[in-house]
């Protein structure tokens, strides 16, 4: 039986049968061809999700080994190491919990591997005194975060930017954090690999931010080149086994890195250590290991800071948002261009350590700055810090606790209410 | 196409939804579309609400989520009467007879049809609703290429079943001719 309600306007019919892909004229089959070259040696485009982007960024940054609790709506990026890990000869264990895991990728990573571990809110909390340690012990891993409604286990489905002053401040003890933000499927892909990067090169837990959005989201994506992918493995020591440090330094403050069998000799603990690693409570090492940790970041924050400026040049307006919000802020912004208001945005690919000078810079020249995002109040306490020129009217914010995402018309709206 | 094409598929949770949000999108992706593909879904994995976005467009695609939509499928009663006010006065609006029964608002181009009584009576099972109602959609909205459908069907659900999906298929797209002028 077939009704329907309403006569249905004309629209442009498809061929009945699609044409056969047969033989082309010849200028066309030259360019086809060249064409055909040109993708077998880029990738092509698919449609890829962004949990999977983070499961095959890990495989291509060498990742070989990953211990998780899989978690809403983290699971998927387990899912696919554990079937793509043991195929290329690496390790994937399913743990009890996520205390387990986190000290899991600890353990691996100071025998050598590269080890990552997925998780969403409720196990981050739990990851945080390992994090803690892999940051003391200055033990390379990752863990990435794909953050959904909380406090506790909130709602596992729907979205929240709750976990941003975490990702910093999460464990005790004071200690600085490399925390990466992507608000794309590629650049989820992209970001994994750095994170991977940082970590070896710095010798740190690096954490990924991920939004509940991104991570189920899935996209029409052209990943780079795998001859284009940089990759940064961990420094080894090349001095005889009895000079070895664990904790030695160069002027960048980066040390080599000695795997457990490789006939080198050191202590790892969580207590405030020397430089063998053997604990100590003289006050004169306590200050050069925490100094080590806290130069580490700051002398090479030119490395490790990544920031997107997107129509800022003649901008009176500035949208700082990180994420999948900044996502809607870039819509809000065609909208609002369209109209002829001058509005732009500043969306950090690394939201910790903060982008103090380049925000500090570029926000000087606006009137107005609009931070949104999906949780009470976090990022807008950086950018007042860096906005001591503004008065308060002028430094506004748009805050969503509902597990529903900031759309283009809320920002449109704010952006209308400043002009 | 350039203009960005919003298209948003609702229901309940098991109706396969996602699945079918994921094989649109891929076959956007086989057209040369740019194309995003969200959800939103309860943490039961039956029952409940259900949705998958599905955004086709030539240029970058900032926004991932449908926030007016081109098109509108709804198979539940609740999807529809939840979602129905935001289809743009233009769009396309696609419900499952079986379930939705009031309908506050007509569109212009409404399509109602029973998809899950005849994916019951005429291809034995109801879980081929979701490729039988999204390939008529693509029929009538011409979103997507036929050729560009079957081939991502073929590619995004399980080898046993890729027969049973492909009939689901066919009949959509008979069941749209016949609306074909």
């Amino acid at each position: 039986m077939l009704k329907t309600t309403a006569s249905k306007s004309t629209k442009a019919k498809t061929p009945k049968t699609p044409t056969p892909a047969g033989p082309k004229p010849s200028a066309q089959r030259t360019k086809s061809k060249l064409n055909e070259l040109q993708r077998d040696l880029e990738r092509k485009t698919i449609i890829m999700q962004g949990n999977e982007a983070v499961a095959y960024g890990a495989l291509d940054a060498g990742v070989n080994f990953f211990a998780g609790y899989p978690i809403t709506p983290s699971t998927e990026v387990a899912e696919i190491l554990s079937a793509e890990l043991p195929k290329r000869g690496g390790t994937f264990i399913q743990m009890e919990d996520e205390i387990a895991s986190i000290c899991a990728i600890i353990g691996a990573s100071l025998t050598g591997a590269k080890s990552l571990t997925a998780t969403s809110g409720p196990g981050f909390s739990l990851m945080q005194e390992g994090i803690g340690f892999a940051k003391i012990t200055e033990t390379p891993c990752v863990v990435v975060d794909v953050q959904r409604m909380g406090p506790s286990t909130g709602m596992p489905t729907s979205p929240a930017q709750g976990d941003i002053m975490q990702a910093k401040w999460g464990s005790h003890g004071d200690s600085p954090a490399i925390v990466l933000y992507p608000d794309s499927v590629k650049e989820s892909y992209e970001l994994t690999i750095r994170a991977v990067n940082l970590a070896e090169k710095y010798r740190t837990c690096v954490i990924l931010l991920l939004d509940e959005v991104l991570g189920h989201m899935r996209e029409s994506v052209r990943l780079p080149d795998m001859a284009t992918v940089r990759v940064i493995n961990r420094i080894k020591p090349t001095v005889p086994p009895h000079w070895y440090k664990h904790y030695d330094e160069n002027q960048k403050y980066l040390s080599p890195l000695a795997s457990f069998g490789d006939g080198y000799r050191f202590h790892v603990s969580g207590l405030t250590h020397d430089v063998h690693g053997f604990p100590t409570s003289k006050s004169g090492e306590a200050a050069e290991m925490m100094e080590r940790l806290r130069k580490k970041i700051s002398y090479n924050i030119r490395d490790l800071v990544q920031i997107e400026s997107y129509e800022m040049d003649d901008a009176k307006i500035a949208i700082f948002a990180a994420g999948i919000t900044a996502r809607a802020a870039k819509e809000a912004i065609v909208m609002a261009r369209y109209e002829g208001i001058k509005v732009g945005l500043l969306r950090p690919l690394t939201i910790w350590p903060f982008p103090d000078d380049a925000v500090r810079k570029m926000l000087r020249a606006v009137d107005t700055v609009i931070v949104p995002e999906l949780n009470q109040g976090q990022l807008i306490h950086e950018i007042r810090r860096l906005t001591k020129d503004k008065s308060d009217s002028d430094v506004l914010t748009i805050q969503r606790v509902n597990g529903q995402l900031i759309t283009p018309n809320d920002i449109l709206h704010k952006i209308k209410e400043v002009i | 196409m350039t203009q960005r094409y919003e298209i948003r598929l609702s229901g309940s949770g098991g109706q396969g939804l996602i699945l079918a949000g994921i094989i649109l999108a891929r076959a956007a992706v086989l057209d040369d579309h740019k194309v995003t593909q969200t959800q939103s879904y309860g943490p039961e994995s039956r029952g409940g609400y259900s949705r998958a976005d599905v955004i086709i467009s030539d240029r970058e695609i900032y926004f991932p989520e449908a926030t007016n939509f081109n098109c509108l499928l709804a198979l539940t009663q609740e999807a529809c009467d939840k979602y129905l006010f935001d289809l743009r006065d233009t769009g396309t609006l696609i419900i499952d007879t079986t379930y939705v029964k009031n309908l506050a608002l007509a569109a212009d181009n409404t399509y109602e049809l029973p998809f899950t009584e005849i994916a019951q009576n005429d291809l034995g099972s109801a879980i081929t609703t979701n490729v039988l109602s999204l390939a008529f959609l693509v029929k009538v909205t011409d979103i997507v290429s036929d050729k560009s459908l079957e081939a991502s069907i073929a590619r995004s659900v399980k080898p046993a079943f890729i027969d049973l999906n492909l009939k689901a298929m066919r009949l959509g797209f008979k069941l749209a001719e016949s609306y074909r002028n």
